[in-house]
């Protein structure tokens, strides 16, 4: 009879791996769903002129929007992954918190928002508040 | 419409995005934990939790989240609304605090204090960049265009 063991914790190297692969992923869907959006147009004055469905058409009709959408469901899936591996106390907080940051970087590289320094400031502290309050 | 200040419905957007989401995973989760196992020889019972009333609500809130979430990104900066949203964190801990009466530590305190800074901190700047100039026509003032033709 063989006695169950946990299994062994994956190495530094691989659980940054995990912990990095969510955090792209969930930047690049972010970046991309917002860029969708904006090239789409304010959604209240879209429904305020076309009604409910004309807004939903107008998002549905956006190919940015699906990759937006694809790169989050990759995300999730690398969550789901990395939470098969490692432990929710490490992925959860970690994960959340950097993407703050991160999206913060690729919204003024990619985006071309006026990260100035009370935004971030505002990540920084939210990315430090979401840790300790996740952790 | 200025974009520098939010009217109160785009207040109350920022509000149904931080609210949502965290409401909506706890409804899941909550629904999750009350079934049975749910294994891989079984999956259509997975299926048949999405009608359970905790799993349906959870879904109707994540729902509400993505479309406000998505409305806030067509007016405002992904640098405002993710961390603007983040408050949601802070009603949940306090939700969990007063109303489920769970013990917070002084470590999730001190994220609560950060968190709220924070939001206030951007809440407090313009929610979108402002550009230049000419850019190509919105699908709204397509459509305007369009009836003015008409």
């Amino acid at each position: 009879m063989t006695i169950p063991y946990p299994a062994p914790q994956p190495g530094f190297s691989a659980a940054t791996a995990m912990i990095a692969a969510i955090i792209l992923a969930s930047t690049a869907g972010e970046v991309l769903t917002a860029a969708a959006m904006k090239s789409v147009g304010d959604l209240d004055e879209i429904r305020a002129h076309s009604g409910l469905k004309g807004a939903i058409r107008a998002v549905l009709t956006c190919p940015l929007f699906f990759a937006g959408v694809s790169f989050l469901a990759l995300a999730f899936f690398a969550l789901l992954f990395a939470l098969n591996h490692l432990n929710l106390s490490l992925v959860a907080p970690a994960s959340a918190s950097l993407t703050l940051v991160t999206n913060a970087v690729a919204g003024k590289i990619f985006l071309k928002e006026n990260v100035d320094r009370r935004r971030w400031t505002s990540a920084v502290l939210v990315c430090i508040g979401v840790y300790l309050l996740a952790h | 419409m200025s974009h520098a200040r939010l009217s109160p419905r785009q207040y109350l957007i920022l509000g149904l995005v931080s609210l949502c989401a965290p409401l909506g995973d706890t409804c899941l989760s909550r629904g999750m934990t009350g079934l049975p196992e749910i294994t891989l020889a079984h999956p259509f019972t997975l299926i048949a939790a999405v009608f359970t009333p905790w799993i349906a609500a959870g879904i109707a809130l994540l729902i509400c989240f993505f479309a406000s979430y998505l409305t806030a990104l067509s007016w405002a900066d992904l640098t405002f609304v993710l961390p603007a949203t983040a408050f949601g964190n802070v009603i949940v801990a306090l939700l969990a605090r007063f109303w489920l009466h769970e013990p917070i530590s002084l470590e999730r305190w001190a994220g609560i204090v950060l968190i709220t800074v924070g939001v206030g901190l951007v809440a407090q700047g313009p929610s979108l960049t402002e550009r230049p100039v000419a850019h190509a026509p919105s699908l709204a003032e397509t459509a305007d265009m369009g009836k003015e033709q008409a």
